[in-house]
């Protein structure tokens, strides 16, 4: 707008209102609810040191952080993997890999993480083992490949424990997600990109390698982080298999001492102090990338 | 060696609701300059992509260098290797500096060392008139910048052909010399040249040959004399005094 003049620029000039109470405006711009959270934080560190039940409680749950941390950690790094692959295939213009993909993304989103869990650990397990053991004994008939037969068939459901199937379970729901968050990145960028790097006489995976996904990463980075922390959250669920994470920690604390608010105060603790650090530093994350193009 | 490095026969091409080629033919002779013009819409990007199969054809055969384009089992990224392609929008790669840009598919693709690449690249640098560039990332670029580090990227690769589609369609015209420049000095170079354009003034400069398409058709072929002086469709004659002043 082109007015000008002494009237215009005393528009402007944000008029002070002040409040009932002339500093309530500085205080209510204040993060209110991270002085609460750090607060209640510092009090429960409190508690930990100084009551007892609640010392008790931290020093029978804190072992779960590493069995959480472990099965989350590991579980993500296989379901990106099985991201990249499957969000790939999700854009293939091959219809056999194409459906497939798409097949095991529609279907893994649609089911609870609990029941995937479950199901992973009490059904897709077992048959994976006697698939295994079956052709392990088919095998010890041929001659040079009985020692390999017979290592196969003496394969029991018994040597995979909870904590393995409890990542595969895990790592299976999430790769469903992660193929999606990849995909959507891949797609993202400019279609001129992948043509301009083919017509340099590069092959597709040449091309994905060295031109798309570079690209990509920089799209999917902060929506991954977010996921491994929600991963981080729903790495409870494996509670169900009685793994001994954080969740099943807690379960086993209160049945042994009867202390219900102590229990679930630290393990609720815990699980903060992780998500929160892990979101702050998704938050840093963006910002680096949104300003370091 | 074939006389005619790509030989296009009665190529159809149709999308979803329009027919984009109609029994196109045409030939491309080793060092010439075709130039390819023609009301938008008219099939010149489309044939231009069928040349490294950027597009697939319906029907119809393209050899490039005697190598049939159009066989599904033909081995297209070596093809394409030896067909440099120059894009309307640039399509540098923003992650890459310019000297990345101009050495990737030499390292991946020609299988050079990254010493040998960056020599390359450097030369050509100079040659586009950008050798201060090499370091700097597309974003820092002007559009005429970019399109001479595009033109250097597809030169590295030593193609026997060079396709233009549009290269001065995206720029301010105060740049669009700057790249022109750089392609009439290929042209002079003996470089086989096929140029999808509006600009009559290269025409006119450096092409052997042009091409009217229009309506997926082509409706008449012949030097820059007798297109400018004397076309002989009244179609040429219409479009050409829509574009001339």
């Amino acid at each position: 707008m082109p007015e000008s003049g002494p009237q215009a620029v005393a528009e402007v000039i944000p008029r002070k209102e002040p409040g009932l109470i002339p500093w309530t405006t500085q205080l209510a711009r204040l993060p209110w609810w991270g002085l609460i959270l750090l607060l209640l934080g510092v009090a429960l560190v409190y508690a930990i040191v100084t009551v007892p039940n609640y010392t008790d409680a931290f020093y029978f749950i804190a072992p779960g952080l590493k069995i959480t941390l472990l099965v989350s950690v590991s579980a993500f790094t296989i379901a990106l993997v099985v991201g990249l692959v499957v969000g790939l295939g999700r854009i293939s213009s091959n219809p056999i890999v194409y459906n497939i993909s798409t097949f095991y993304v529609e279907v893994v989103r649609g089911i609870p993480m609990i029941v995937i869990i479950i199901y992973v650990a009490y059904v897709l397990v077992p048959i994976l083992v006697s698939v295994v053991h079956s052709l392990g004994e088919a095998l010890q008939t041929v001659p040079w490949l009985a020692n390999t037969g017979r290592a196969m068939a003496a394969l029991h459901i018994t040597d995979i424990n909870m904590l393995a199937r409890a990542i595969a379970g895990l790592a299976f729901g999430y790769g469903a997600y992660e193929a999606e968050v990849f995909r959507a990145g891949i797609q993202s960028i400019e279609k001129g990109q992948m043509e301009a790097a083919r017509s340099l006489g590069m092959s597709y995976f040449q091309a994905m390698r060295y031109v798309i996904l570079p690209q990509a990463i920089r799209v999917i980075l902060p929506p991954l982080g977010n996921d491994f922390i929600a991963m981080l959250k729903d790495s409870s669920l494996i509670s169900v298999l009685a793994v001994r994470d954080l969740t099943q920690l807690g379960k086993l604390n209160r049945s042994r001492t009867f202390r219900t608010f102590e229990t679930w105060n630290t393990v609720t603790y815990l699980y903060l102090s992780m998500t929160i650090l892990g979101s702050m530093g998704v938050k840093w994350l963006e910002r680096k990338l949104k300003t370091g193009v | 060696m074939y006389e005619n490095i790509i030989e296009i026969r009665h190529v159809h091409k149709r999308f979803k609701h329009v027919q984009a080629l109609v029994d196109v033919s045409l030939a491309v002779r080793r060092g010439e300059v075709l130039f390819i013009f023609g009301p938008s819409g008219g099939g010149k990007s489309t044939l231009l992509r069928c040349i490294n199969r950027l597009e697939t054809v319906d029907e119809g055969e393209i050899t490039v260098d005697g190598i049939p384009v159009t066989d599904p089992h033909a081995d297209i990224d070596a093809l394409r290797a030896e067909v440099g392609m120059v894009f309307q929008l640039f399509n540098l790669f923003p992650h890459l500096t310019a000297l990345q840009n101009i050495t990737l598919a030499q390292e991946k693709v020609r299988k050079r060392s990254r010493e040998e690449a960056a020599e390359i690249a450097l030369r050509l640098l100079n040659r586009v008139g950008l050798p201060e560039k090499a370091d700097a990332y597309p974003r820092q670029l002007s559009g005429g910048q970019k399109q001479r580090v595009a033109i250097a990227r597809a030169l590295a690769m030593n193609p026997k052909i060079m396709l233009f589609d549009e290269p001065t369609s995206a720029l301010d015209p105060e740049m669009i010399k700057e790249v022109l420049d750089v392609m009439l000095d290929l042209a002079r170079e003996g470089m086989t040249m096929v140029v999808v354009s509006h600009e009559m003034g290269f025409a006119r400069a450096a092409a052997d040959r042009m091409v009217f398409l229009d309506a997926g058709q082509v409706v008449e072929v012949g030097t820059p004399e007798e297109i400018f002086s004397s076309p002989k469709e009244k179609r040429t004659k219409e479009f050409l005094a829509h574009v001339l002043y």
